[in-house]
This record gives C-alpha cells, structure tokens and sequence, in this order.
C-alpha cells in the first residue's frame, strides 16, 4: 500500500447510542464501585486522575501567582516550597504516571487485543483502589500542612531537617506505586497471553507496543522506589542510619535508588503517550505508521536504555568522572530512539490525506513540543552544559516540555481522539480545536522564557528573584494563564458532550483498529463474537474494502 | 452491530475439556487461564526481586566499604541457628512441591498434609528467627538509641589464650557494625514478613484444600503458591551466606 486510501466520514446523522453498552449495563454507585469490567475501571481512573489534575494545577498556578514579582509577596518561603513539592508529587504519581495507561490502555488494549478484559480484572480494581488509598494518604499530608522536601524526597533533607508530613507522603507514594505495578503486571499478561487469533506481535497496534515497554519499566523499577521509600521512612522514624553520613551511611545511596526509578518513571509517563500518537498520526493521515517495526522496537529500546542513565541526574553530586562519561553517552543514546519515532511520524503524514481534527491539532502540538523537549534534555545531558543548566529554570523548562508539551498533549490527544468510543458521543468540534491551539501558545508563552531564565541563572525552587528576570517572569505567569484556560475548556465541554455531544456511531474516524469496528460505547464483554484478526494494523486498503462489503444489519 | 470482522472462533480447543467452574468468563480456554496466571506469578516474583535488590545493593555496598565492621557484626550471628533454619526452609519448600504434586495427581488428604507440613516448617522458621531476634535485643545490638558497640571495641577474652575472640575494633569502625544491623534486620525482616504473608495464605489454601477444591483438576492457586513459597525460600538462600557465612574470620 503505497499511497493514502481516501475514506468519507459517515454520516453521523444515522448513528443511534446502542441500546446495550457498559455503561448502562448495571445501575448505582456500587456497579462501579466493585465493577471488574476494564472500561468501568478505566472511567473511574479517569474521574481520579482529573481530579488529582486539577488540584495540581492549582497549585501550579499559585506557584506561577508568586513569582510574578521578585519579592516574596503572595506566600511565605516554607509556603512557597510546599506548593512546588505538591504540585510535583500530585501530578507525578496521581495523574502522569496513571494518566494514559491507567485510563486509555485500560479501556483500549483489552480491545485492540481483541479479548474480553485484562488477564486479572480484579487485580485491575484493587490498583484503583491503591491508588485511592495511596491518594488519600498524600491528600492527608497536604490538608495537614503539606510536605516540602520537593518531589524528589532528597535525603538528609527529607530525613534530617524537615518538620513537615514526609512519613504521610511518602507511604502515599508507597502504595500509589503498586497501583501501578499491578497495572503493568496486568497489561503484560494481558498483551503475551490474550491476544485475538491472528493477533501476532507485528500485527499489534503501536499503543499496545508502547504500553507494553511502559508497563515492563513499571514491574521492575517501581519495586526499587518502593524499597528506597521504605528506608526513607525507617530513617526519619526511627533513624536506621543508611542514608546518614554521621552513622556511616550515604545520602548518595539514596540518589542512586531514587533515580534508578525516578528516571525510567519519565519513560512510564511519555511511552504511553508516544503510543497514542502513533495511532492519532496513522488515523488522520490516513496511511500506515511508517516505519511500523522500527516504532516498536524504538518503545523497547527506551525502554532499556531508560534503565542505564539515571546518574545524569546526579551530575553535580560526586560521583566519579569515569561513571559520568559514561551516564552522559548513555543518555545520549536515548535520543536515537527518540528521534526515530519523531522521523517516522513525520514520514506517515508524508503523502497522507491529512486532516486537522482535534485529536490530530494535539498530535502536532506534541511533536513539536516534544522535539524542543528532548533536544534539551541533549544539552543536559552533556557534561559541561549540565554544569551551568542544572538546578536552573533551564531544567524546569525541559521537563515540562516532555511532560506536559509531550504526555499531557498525547494525553488529551487520544482522550479527544477515543472520546467518541468512551461515550458514544461526539465533542463539539470547533471549540476544542480553539482549546487545542490555546494550550500550544499558551504552553509555549509559559514555558519558553523558562529556558531563558534558566540560562541566565535563574535557579529553580526560588520564590523570590533577581528583578532583571522580572519580564521573563511575567510572560511566564501570563502563559500559564492562557494554558489554564486551554486545560480548562477541555474539562467543561467534554462533560457537556456527555449529554448534548452528537451522537458518534462505530467508527467515526475511519480508523482501523479493532476498538473501532465494535460498537461506541461497547458491550460489557466488548466483542459478540470473539475476532480473528487477518490483516496488518493501520491497513486502510482492507477498511475501505470491508466498507464496500457491508451489510447494515439490525442493531 | 458491525460484522465484518468478526468470524466464528474455532471451536475445536474448547470441545476436549470438560468446562470448570473456576474458568473465568474472560478467558477463551482455561489453558489460557492458566498461562497468564503463572505468567502472572512469574512477573510478580520479579518485582519482588527488584524490591529486595535494593536493600542487597547497599548491603553490598556498605560491606565493602566497612568490612571489618561488617565481619565482626556478622560473627555475632549464630551458624548453628542459621543452618537449622536453612535446613528447615529447604525441607518447607520440599513438602510445597509435593503439595503440588498431591494436587496435579488429585490426592486431597495428601494435598491436605503435605499443606500442614509446608505450614509447620514455615512457622518453626519464624520461632527459630524469634530467638535469634531476641538475642540481639538482650545484647544491645537493635539499632537504635540502646544500641551498644562495647562488644565491638572491647571483645570477651579466649579464657584459654587470654586473647580477645575478635579484633578490636576503633570506636569509629564499631559504630559501623550498626549499619549492619540495620541491613540485617531489614532484609531478614521483610524475608520474615513475606513469610507471615505465605503462612496466612497456607491456612486458607489449606482450609480450601480440605474441601476438595485444588484435587478436581482445578491446581492453578496450588501451583502459583508454591512459585511464591519457592522465591521466599530462595531469598534466604541467599540471605544465609550472605549475612552468616562469608568472610567471618579474616586472615584465618
Ligand atoms: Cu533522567
């Protein structure tokens, strides 16, 4: 298949909600309280996460409120510090780590696999229900008077010096984390023992690839962060002496477990994400993903190359030049990769019939902002660049055009794109084209003079600064604003839709997967028939083809 | 609903089985069931061994940046104690293998026995630990504000040569020994833990067991069990010469 096969849209004016689909399967709060079906779960995660986003962003915004003259004014500085550590626990482990897996994959990869739920559709419930509990504990520590080691619980200063609820965060953070390694415990099982007849590996949809390599990176790193918050725990409570030089121990140990996690965790964020992109990039060009194999095997190669660079983050901290030579190529390496996902999305959209719905306005969004993002994390992860960027704005930067520019795009990219499918029903089109292009500028008017900033010297974790960095500052704050507004809108008119959205029909992209080719919002068991698959993924030539074929038949 | 790609799925697998109860409405086969549930176990055991590799990491660590205090630490542990314990896993981990043979021949009193066995093993294990546990607390060797070096850089002297047992150690290096202790009972703790966890899970397999519910045909929660009871007794395994055994008498 060389060229892009043309498909018209259905007519949507024909399409009726089902009159049987998970959601009104059973009734009450208690179906979905104890519901073991992966599309409930999938739902429930996504009302948390949302929350837990919010509340984030709340704190994100104070924090941009704050710094928007030099002088301490808004918050006092213990205040101040509280507020950037929330802001990153919350968003790290209650809403990017879970984001995508936790809802989209959850509800998709069951049926882009072609089966009836996960491998342990009760395990599935009890990650939720962790991940609740977890929640709850670090809601506590915020409500009674917050934490402020930053999000990195650095030792001695989260063991030593601080008077504030790191125990409460960080048993949250404890049990959030096996939340998500049932959650890739889950969705290996499912992915190697699951699989639809004819489903071979090469036929899998890249999201399904990337959520694999994401989920292995979930069952072996997490466990380690796990362990080293236990020690951090034991060490403030009752000062075990592993992390404290006066009893022979060694903060440094505790940078080296935290990273060993902390840095593949970036891979758990964006590698999901990555996969959602493949799919929006294939669907709205209307072309197979270029390059399948080299996408997929790219997943994996992050994947364990992201298990061999965690002391870049520790540049600056003692270890041995030898050692960081060695962790700054590594780092490097990740960048090829990187780079052949980005060339080949690239490539699909070459000679495609491209159109610019939506999911696909986010798509881009995330490529470009992803390309500035990891170009940066290159210079980071050079040596001598590293010396003068780190702990700077420079780094806050970067991070957040990975994380939010790069995963929260992805994320909101395969929400608006698979919306249709969760709900049955339709968002407005031209008011969340107008919020995806607001979160572009928005995002990039915030986080852009960051670089600047960073560069200059302005260090991160600061609430009061030099006033030559004031203008910078101040369009930062102003860009936040706008990106708050771009997040928001989502929030308000996907409710609306919920009720008042024109109604979607089976597949109203045209797309191949097999999630489309069932009906929206699906059967509890998701298939009448259990599927044979017998054509590669993204083949638009067999779409059109069965298009011809079909006969309406009485639903 | 929308047809085309669905076909009839080749019923032939499922027609040579009798269907069982236990098999979950979401699995095509209960081969299946079975498959992703040992997968499933297997995965598991691997976060485990991610979990206990930190603390083995900075065991490793921190023993060879102190290891005289490391090996006069470790000279405190009981090798007659320790190899009884050693003994006693290893002949827990022998009954749960047979429990799972009991279970795969359908031999339900036997299931039933060999389950008991496996517990009793498993529960002389933790006494044997309780009275090691309580040892060091009679000799001041918890970590913490009661912990006590004088052992360490004032050994008891060999009533027949007149010569300390062990090396003196500076008061710096002895408060090393502390460090040890800390790994110590960290890992022989959470390996204690994960234990308590087994042992809990033995009643009830044992309590399902007597009413027949793994002898029918039906050994999956048998199998994967003995997979977890396996691992712990294979994380002592290496606890044992790691903390008891190796290098305790330097220069001899
Ligand atoms: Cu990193």
């Amino acid at each position: 298949m060389s060229a892009a096969t043309i498909v018209n849209l259905p007519d949507q004016k024909t399409a009726v909600i089902p009159k049987k689909n998970y959601i009104n399967a059973e009734d009450g709060i208690l179906s979905w309280l104890f519901t073991a079906d992966h599309k409930r779960i999938a739902i429930l995660y996504l009302i948390s996460i949302t929350f837990f986003f919010l509340v984030g962003g709340t704190f994100a915004g104070l924090i941009r409120l704050e710094l928007l003259t030099p002088q301490p004014d808004l918050v006092a500085s213990d205040t101040y510090n509280k507020l950037f550590t929330m802001h990153g626990i919350v968003m790290i482990f209650l809403f990017l780590v879970p984001s995508i897996p936790a809802t989209l994959g959850n509800f998709l990869i069951p049926i882009m696999i072609g089966t009836r739920d996960l491998a342990f559709p009760k395990i599935n419930l009890l990650s939720w229900y962790l991940y609740m509990f977890g929640a709850i504990f670090l809601s506590a520590a915020i409500v009674l008077g917050g934490v402020d080691t930053g999000w990195t619980f650095t030792t001695p200063l989260s063991t030593h010096y601080l008077n504030t609820h790191v125990v409460t965060a960080g048993l949250g953070v404890f049990i959030v984390g096996f939340s998500s390694i049932f959650t890739g415990l889950n969705f290996i099982v499912t992915i190697h023992r699951m699989r639809a007849p004819g489903m071979t590996w090469f036929r899998l949809p890249l999201f399904v690839w990337s959520n694999y390599a994401a989920s292995v990176l979930m069952v072996l790193g997490t466990p380690v962060l796990a362990i080293t918050l236990v020690l951090v725990v034991l060490e403030r409570t009752i000062g075990i002496g592993v992390f404290d030089p006066t009893k022979g121990g060694d903060p440094l140990l505790f940078q080296h477990l935290f990273w060993f996690y902390s840095h593949p965790a970036v891979y758990i964020m964006i590698l999901p994400g990555f996969g959602v992109i493949s799919e929006v990039m294939s669907t709205f060009s209307r072309k197979r993903v270029f390059g399948y194999s080299a996408v997929a095997f790219s997943s994996v190669a992050i994947a364990l190359f992201g298990f061999f660079v965690w002391a870049h983050h520790m540049f600056i901290m003692g270890v041995s030049n030898y050692s960081a030579l060695v962790f700054s190529l590594l780092t490097m390496l990740v960048a090829v990769p990187s780079a052949i996902k980005v060339f080949n999305w690239s490539f699909t959209m070459q000679k495609g019939s491209i159109t610019f719905e939506t999911p696909m306005l986010y798509a881009l969004a995330f490529i470009g902002l992803f390309t500035i993002g990891g170009l940066t994390g290159v210079f980071l992860g050079s040596l001598g660049m590293d010396i003068h960027l780190t702990e700077t704005y420079f780094i806050v930067a970067h991070f957040h055009y990975v994380m939010v520019g790069g995963m929260l795009m992805a994320f909101l990219a395969g929400l608006h794109f698979w919306w249709p499918k969760l709900t049955g029903r339709m968002y407005p089109e031209s008011i969340s084209q107008l919020s995806a292009v607001t979160s572009f500028i928005g995002f990039n008017l915030t986080f852009m003079p960051q670089f600047m900033l960073g560069y200059l010297g302005m260090p991160r974790r600061y609430h009061s600064y030099p006033p030559e960095f004031q203008v910078l500052n101040v369009l930062s704050t102003a860009g936040a604003t706008v990106l708050g507004f771009g997040f928001l809108m989502p929030v308000l008119y996907l409710l609306w839709s919920l009720k008042y959205g024109k109604i979607a029909g089976n597949n109203p992209w045209q797309a191949t997967g097999l999630e489309w080719q069932i009906q929206s919002p699906p059967l509890t068991e998701n298939f009448i028939e259990m599927p044979v698959m017998d054509h590669e993924a993204y083949d638009y030539e067999w779409l059109a083809h069965k298009t011809e074929q079909e006969v309406t038949t009485v639903g | 609903m929308d047809n085309a790609i669905v076909a009839t799925h080749d019923t032939h697998v499922e027609e040579h089985h009798v269907e069982l109860p236990q098999l979950r409405h979401h699995f095509e086969t209960e081969e299946q069931q079975r498959e992703a549930g040992t997968f499933g176990m297997w995965l598991f055991l691997l976060t485990e061994i991610m979990f206990f590799g930190g603390l083995f990491f900075a065991y490793l660590l921190y023993r060879n940046w102190y290891n005289p205090a490391f090996v006069a630490a470790s000279n405190q542990l009981s090798i007659p104690l320790g190899t009884v314990n050693t003994a006693v896993l290893i002949s827990s981990g022998f009954f749960m293998a047979l429990g799972v043979w009991a279970a795969e021949v359908r031999k339900k009193s036997l299931l039933v026995l060999f389950l008991i066995l496996t517990n009793i093993a498993g529960l002389a294990f933790l006494g044997v630990k309780a009275v090691e546990y309580k040892e060091k607390w009679d000799k001041h060797h918890i970590p913490g504000a009661h912990f006590d070096i004088t052992e360490f850089v004032n050994p008891p002297l060999n009533p027949k040569t007149g010569k300390p047992v062990e090396e003196p150690l500076s008061p710096d290096m002895a408060q090393k020994t502390q460090l040890f202790f800390v790994l110590y009972f960290a890992m022989t703790g959470m390996h204690a833990l994960h234990m308590v966890i087994g042992i809990v899970l033995l009643f009830w397999l044992t309590y399902r067991a007597n009413r027949g519910e793994f002898t029918e045909g039906y050994v999956a929660p048998i199998e994967n069990f003995g997979l977890y009871w396996h691992f712990v007794d294979i994380v002592w395994i290496f606890l044992f010469p790691l903390l008891y055994l190796i290098n305790r008498h330097p220069g001899t």
